[in-house]
This record gives C-alpha cells, sequence and structure tokens, in this order.
C-alpha cells in the first residue's frame, strides 16, 4: 500500500510535468471526432447512426497512443532493473501504473462526453450509454494498453508491434460497446451488453496485472 | 561469454571485479544479482540458489543505469526508494546533505550534474538497510571528495556485517586490504 502510493504520487508528478504525455492522446480523441463530422457533411441522422463506433475507436486508439511511454522511460533509466533485482513491491507499482495511466487518459474522456454526444448529434439516452460504457470500457482498454507496453518494452520500435499485439484484443469490446450504444439509440434495453462488458473488465483485472508483471521481469531479466 | 569464474563472499567482505572493457563485468553483476542466467553453473545464497531463497529482499542493486527520472528532484527520489525498500520515512534532506547536495533538494534532476546525479543514485544506499550490495561503476563520474565519502560508507557497511560486490577501474587494496579482487580477462 505504502508503495502503491509512493508509485502513484511519483507517476503524478512525472505526468504534471510532461504534459504532452497525456494531452496529446487527448488532443488526438477531440481532434479525429471533429474529422468524421467535417469529412461525412451534413447528414445529421449518418451521424448519429455511426457515432458510437467512431466514438470507441477514437478512445481506444488514443488510449493506444498513450501507451507506449507507460514502463519505457523506467525500463531505459534502469528502475525497473533495480525493481526487478531487488523484489521490491512491483505488483503495486504495476497497479498504480495502470491506474495513474486510466485517470490522465481515459478520465478525460468521460468528462468530455457530453461534449462529443453534442458533436455528433446523440440524444441524451444514447449519451448516457456511451457514458456507462466508456466507464466499464476504457479501464480494460487500459489494463490490456499496459500489457501491450509490457511485452514490448525492450524492442526498438516497440509503437506499432504494441498496436497489431493489443488492437485485435479490443474487438470484443468494441462489439460491445458500439453494440450498447446502438441499442439505447434505439431506445432499447442495453444491460446485457453492458453486463458482458463488467464480466471482461473482472476477468481483466484479476489477470492483466499479474500478466504485466510477468512481462516486466523477462524484459529486465 | 566467460568461464571458470569461482568465488564466494562472506559477510563483512568487498568484491571488486576487474578487467578490460568488455570482459563481462556487468554481465557477471547482472547474473549474480539475479537479473541474467548464467549458460551453466549456479549462483548460491546461503547455499540455496538465488529463485528458491530470500536473495531478493537481502540486495540493494545500482546498475550502470542510474535510476534517475530527469524530471524528478533529488528529495522526490528519496521517497520513493524509502516505499519501494520498505522503509519508514527519514529525513531526506540530511541525507542529501551527507551527499553535499544541500540546496539542490527541489531541483529536477536534469538540471544536476552528471557527478551530482551519480550521488543522488547512490543516496539509495545510505537509505536501505540491505545486507547485499552489488554496484556497477559507482565511482563514475564522482569527484575526489564523493569517492572518499562513498569508500567510508563502505567501510560502515562492511564493519556492520555487509558485503558488497562491486566493478571499478579505481584501486581500492589501499582502503580495503581484505578486498577480493576477480581479475576477468579475454581468453581466446
Amino acid at each position: 500500500m505504502v508503495m502503491f502510493k509512493a508509485a502513484f504520487v511519483r507517476e503524478w508528478r512525472l505526468l504534471a510535468r510532461q504534459k504532452a504525455d497525456w494531452l496529446n492522446p487527448l488532443m488526438f480523441f477531440l481532434i479525429v471526432l471533429t474529422l468524421f463530422p467535417l469529412g461525412i457533411g451534413a447528414k445529421p441522422n449518418l451521424l448519429a447512426e455511426i457515432a458510437p463506433g467512431i466514438i470507441w475507436i477514437a478512445a481506444l486508439l488514443s488510449v493506444l497512443l498513450g501507451a507506449e511511454r507507460l514502463f519505457k522511460d523506467d525500463f531505459r533509466q534502469g528502475v525497473l532493473e533495480q525493481l526487478v533485482a531487488a523484489e521490491q513491491p512491483l505488483l503495486a507499482y504495476v497497479l498504480a501504473k495502470i491506474v495513474s495511466s486510466w485517470c490522465s487518459t481515459a478520465l478525460p474522456l468521460l468528462l468530455m462526453s457530453p461534449l462529443i454526444a453534442l458533436l455528433l448529434g446523440l440524444d441524451s439516452a444514447a449519451w448516457l450509454a456511451v457514458l456507462l460504457t466508456l466507464l466499464l470500457g476504457t479501464p480494460l482498454l487500459n489494463l490490456l494498453a499496459a500489457l501491450g507496453a509490457a511485452l514490448t518494452l525492450s524492442a526498438d520500435k516497440g509503437g506499432i508491434l504494441l498496436a497489431l499485439l493489443i488492437l485485435p484484443l479490443y474487438i470484443p469490446l468494441l462489439i460491445f460497446a458500439s453494440a450498447a450504444v446502438d441499442q439505447a439509440s434505439l431506445g432499447l434495453d442495453y444491460s446485457g451488453q453492458l453486463a458482458v462488458l463488467s464480466a471482461m473488465l473482472c476477468l481483466a483485472l484479476a489477470l492483466v496485472p499479474l500478466a504485466v508483471l510477468k512481462a516486466l521481469k523477462l524484459n529486465v531479466g | 561469454m566467460f568461464e571458470a569464474v569461482n568465488l564466494e563472499l562472506t559477510a563483512g567482505q568487498l568484491l571488486q571485479i576487474g578487467g578490460k572493457n568488455g570482459a563481462g563485468k556487468s554481465s557477471l553483476l547482472r547474473i549474480l544479482a539475479g537479473l541474467g542466467q548464467p549458460d551453466d553453473g549456479e549462483v548460491l545464497w546461503q547455499n540455496l540458489p538465488l529463485t528458491e531463497s530470500d536473495f531478493p529482499q537481502n540486495l540493494c542493486f545500482i546498475g550502470h543505469l542510474s535510476g534517475i527520472q530527469p524530471q524528478l528532484t533529488a528529495l522526490e527520489h528519496l521517497e520513493f526508494w524509502q516505499a519501494a525498500f520498505g522503509l519508514a520515512p527519514t529525513d531526506g534532506y540530511q541525507v542529501l546533505a551527507t551527499l553535499g547536495l544541500a540546496g539542490l533538494e527541489d531541483i529536477p534532476c536534469q538540471l544536476l550534474s552528471a557527478g551530482q546525479q551519480r550521488r543522488v543514485s547512490l543516496a539509495r544506499l545510505w537509505l536501505t538497510n540491505r545486507p547485499l550490495w552489488i554496484l556497477d561503476e559507482p565511482f563514475t563520474a564522482l569527484d575526489q571528495s564523493a569517492i572518499l565519502l562513498l569508500q567510508q560508507k563502505f567501510t560502515e557497511h562492511l564493519a556492520s556485517g555487509g558485503a558488497i560486490i562491486l566493478t571499478t577501474h579505481q584501486p581500492l587494496t589501499q582502503q580495503f586490504p581484505a578486498a577480493q579482487l576477480l581479475e576477468l580477462a579475454y581468453r581466446w
């Protein structure tokens, strides 16, 4: 717990001093979403229809964009090898990294969701669905992105490899999340999709941090 | 990479690993620290293989990478290491003043010189209570006063029953007559 707090505080200090690390993915998300209405033209109905897919694809790409930095500096500067060699509480460190990456990349997306709903012409029922799926889905995005970042740590051009590795894993999430928003905009019940998302999140919460831990050890050793 | 390395270290002893650049000093240290696997042979801690013993909890490892985050201050590094070692928070200012870094506690480390960054990195040795230190080139970039300070710290640590393995090109036999020396050499 002490280590979790220390690693979390450390991560926030780093984020506060390297603003590009979390601002760039956010800007990217906003710009992608702004481009769609411009590119498609004045067809509000079409826009509202494809909005769930657009929001989710933009969200997962922006999380992915912020993922590569997660362990990179600590790996390059030797922090990780010191933590691994001296058996310091690595799991707490990994959890702190994941939680702080969610707070810095995904939480702002949730806060921006009303704006996005306005931009893409979604009604309030669909917006609520967007909010709920983002709430359940983004932690999953961050968990898997952390796994990808840990696996590709020692790869030289890790960014593309990370995307190739992790994007296929996002497919189920994308399917259920956009289906939920679709249902909501038709006025149908979407609790089933939310339940599936919750189940995926629970599974990932239990397993992914351990996999990240193992991947970090492999890359350092 | 190397063969026929045979060594034993007991409490209160210092082992210096020497050899030319590229002789494999750092690789040997990584194996001793449990970060690498030897192709053949084994490393034992209290007669147990590393993976089966409580070796990692007894180790303080500072490799040739300093572990310094350029954006964080010296004091923030100390805070993190204390938590990592599971130690109660102590007065970071005191430790940094000992290391001649008074007045530089709140400056991001990227603004410090190489020698000062090295001092921050070595501050871990003043914090930890772990018995075995494995240090890769700890004297790099340090000035004469810092080298003396570090050697004093080594003497204290050895006197209190600790052990040290380090690589350096600095001759240490004067200060540490009992030091073991392992010279790695190429063999074609």
